[in-house]
């Protein structure tokens, strides 16, 4: 019953705060919530101990996918999205070809290596994928009204809504596999590899299932950011976005579904609304490094660390009162 | 044709010669520390901007403001391994995310120093040597070949024929049992920083009068020297230098020949294939991956 209410109230929060906010800060927080989803699939990949640089080309390969099926194609822009979502998947299923034969630093250097191949190739070929300047004029979501209000997909307000829902959704879906067999496999396909192999889990189909579902989502966020920006190129998804994700998932820590959440939201409040408020804006990246280092040195195991350790204490001031009230 | 032959490899000749001082400092630097510098690129970037700051501000002969490049980003190497990666020491990823960090404090640093714009700086030297009417070399490249070829030569030496070399190539071999033969593991980290960080530094302090000098320059010099360590194989110092001359010969020639982007398609490609093939890369073992 609690839980519910929580939800209720956490539901009605999210859905007010964007009428607090300015118009800048309401377009950060669309791909703030756009990075979620890409924060938390590729969490999904880590799970089974790989580390990818790709994930954000995979996102473009979604991104590129939906726009040029709703441009060319003319396909309904959400069908779209979730086309180009299926897209990423099978691009990630291509590439595990290669990939797959390596582990630990030489996958994370590999995909890093495949990503910039992907990107490359979008550069080099104008048709159709329009060379360095990319694809202009993508189709936008089509508005439409459910009575109490009138979606106008070019408001961020709207935009938010709309993404705030497929979000969910995908981390619904997200956390539903982490908990299923299928999810404990991948806990075990990476703290236990030769016990799990033993018992018959075929190594190879599970990294492969995780690194194609994860690309999925990874996919549809990039859809989602398409049809909003409404321009996308081969820089949207370049190596510097890459680095935020990576540091999102580690400065968050990645030992809880939360924590790379976590981590996205914090740094990025702190440094698209925090410092640029404060009128840091030459020094954002300065002192976005610092923080990166000093979370690192003295957080190694992320800010999740912060939380499990409240939630300890509370706890065991619990059973402290329970016991003294008996 | 034989004259464009001709140019073409003596533009991968010097190409060979820059990459492979970047290359050789990240391969030294991964080897005894454990830890991917991604900083590599900006450490270059700091050379540069040596060069710019005390050539072109301050009037310092050019090779004074070399040798301080050399020295000012062999400290900023002290510094890291001090601040970042000792603390770090077991934590590999964590090194990697602190080098990131370090790499946009530098990019942030130089952009605020100097501005985002590409900075001018007036040629050392208009000397050029012609072997012909189309096979040109300009001396301010003959610089970098020059030092290339004597530093990695002085490296190889220091390596293998000293005292400290060996300490140096026992503790990336094994930390443990060279910190039980009494080598200090410090002072080999400072060492290999230094070194490593330093000829970073140097290279862009050479190349800058050559190439546009702005903060995001470290950029794609760091993507070619992942390439360029993967084939040679991580740890390899050799192996290094032999990539960073085959990547050379094949970029050039292949950017002559098609274009620029074809031509970063085919290293990476090489690379990939490298690591499908033979992940521990042509020269590497298959120990510290």
């Amino acid at each position: 019953m609690r839980s519910v209410i929580f939800i209720v109230l956490g539901a009605c929060a999210l859905l007010a705060l964007p009428h607090g906010l300015s118009f800048s800060q309401q377009e950060i927080l669309v791909f703030l919530t756009i990075n979620i989803l890409l924060v938390s699939s590729y969490r999904l990949l880590t799970l089974t101990g790989e580390w990818s640089l790709a994930h954000v080309v995979i996102m473009g390969v979604g991104a590129y996918a939906s726009a040029l099926y709703s441009k060319e194609l003319g396909v309904w822009v959400p069908v779209s999205i979730l086309l180009g979502g299926a897209t990423a998947a099978l691009m990630a299923v291509l590439l595990s070809f290669p990939l797959f034969r390596m582990k630990g630093f030489y996958f994370l250097i590999g995909s890093f290596a495949a990503g910039e191949i992907i990107r490359l190739l979008w550069k080099r070929f104008r048709d159709p994928f329009g060379g360095p300047k990319g694809i202009k004029g993508i189709e936008p979501m089509p508005d439409f009204s459910i009575g109490i209000y009138d979606f106008d997909f070019f408001e961020p307000v709207s935009y938010y809504y709309l993404s705030g829902v497929v979000v969910a959704v995908c981390l619904w879906l997200l956390w539903r596999i982490e908990r299923s067999p299928v999810g404990l496999t991948f806990h075990a396909v990476h703290w236990q590899d030769k016990l799990a192999e033993a018992s018959g889990v075929n190594l190879r189909a599970y990294r492969t299932l995780a690194f194609a579902i994860a690309s999925g989502f990874a996919g549809i966020g990039g859809g989602l950011m398409a049809h909003y920006v409404g321009t996308i190129n081969p820089n949207s998804f370049d190596v510097d976005l890459m680095v935020y994700v990576l540091t999102w998932a580690i400065v968050g820590g990645t030992g809880t579904f939360y924590g790379p959440i976590l981590g996205c939201v914090v740094l990025t409040v702190l440094n698209e609304i925090v410092l640029r408020e404060l009128g840091f804006e030459q020094m954002r990246p300065l002192i976005y490094g610092l923080i990166m280092i000093l979370s690192i040195l003295f957080l190694p195991k992320g800010l999740e660390s912060i939380v499990q350790h409240l939630a300890t204490r509370r706890s065991e001031k619990g059973v402290k009162d329970r016991r003294a009230a008996e | 044709m034989l004259e464009l032959l001709a140019q073409t490899g003596l533009n991968a000749v010097y190409a060979a010669s820059y990459i492979s001082l970047i290359a050789v400092g990240l391969v030294l630097i991964f080897g005894v520390m454990g830890v991917i510098n991604f900083a590599h690129g900006e450490l270059y970037m700091a050379g540069a901007y040596t060069v710019v700051l005390m050539y072109t501000d301050f009037q310092v002969p050019f090779f004074l403001a070399v040798a301080m490049g050399l020295i000012f980003v062999g400290c900023l190497g002290l510094a890291m391994e001090r601040a970042l990666f000792r603390p770090l020491r077991d934590n590999p990823l964590g090194g990697l995310v602190a080098s990131i960090g370090f790499l946009m404090i530098l990019q942030a640093v130089a952009a605020m120093g100097f501005g985002v714009r590409m900075e001018h700086i007036a040629p050392v030297t208009q000397a050029v040597i012609e072997f012909s009417d189309r096979v040109r070399l300009p001396v301010a490249r003959l610089y970098v070949i020059i030092a290339a070829v004597v530093l990695l030569t002085a490296l190889w030496l220091f390596l293998k024929k000293t005292r400290f070399g060996w300490a140096l190539r026992a503790a990336a071999q094994d930390p443990e049992a060279a910190a039980l033969q009494g080598i200090s593991i410090k002072q080999t980290a400072r060492i290999a920083m230094f070194i490593g960080a330093g000829l970073a530094g140097i290279a862009g302090a050479l190349t800058a009068p050559l190439v546009s000098v702005n903060p995001h320059m470290g950029h794609s010099v760091i993507i070619t020297a992942f390439i360029v360590i993967i084939v040679g194989g991580v740890g390899s110092l050799e192996g290094a230098v032999v990539a960073s001359v085959a990547y050379a010969i094949i970029h050039t020639f292949v950017t002559t020949f098609y274009d620029g982007v074809i031509a970063d398609i085919v290293g990476l490609s090489l690379m990939l294939l490298v690591l499908i093939v033979k992940p521990t890369g042509l020269f590497g073992s298959a120990d510290r991956a």
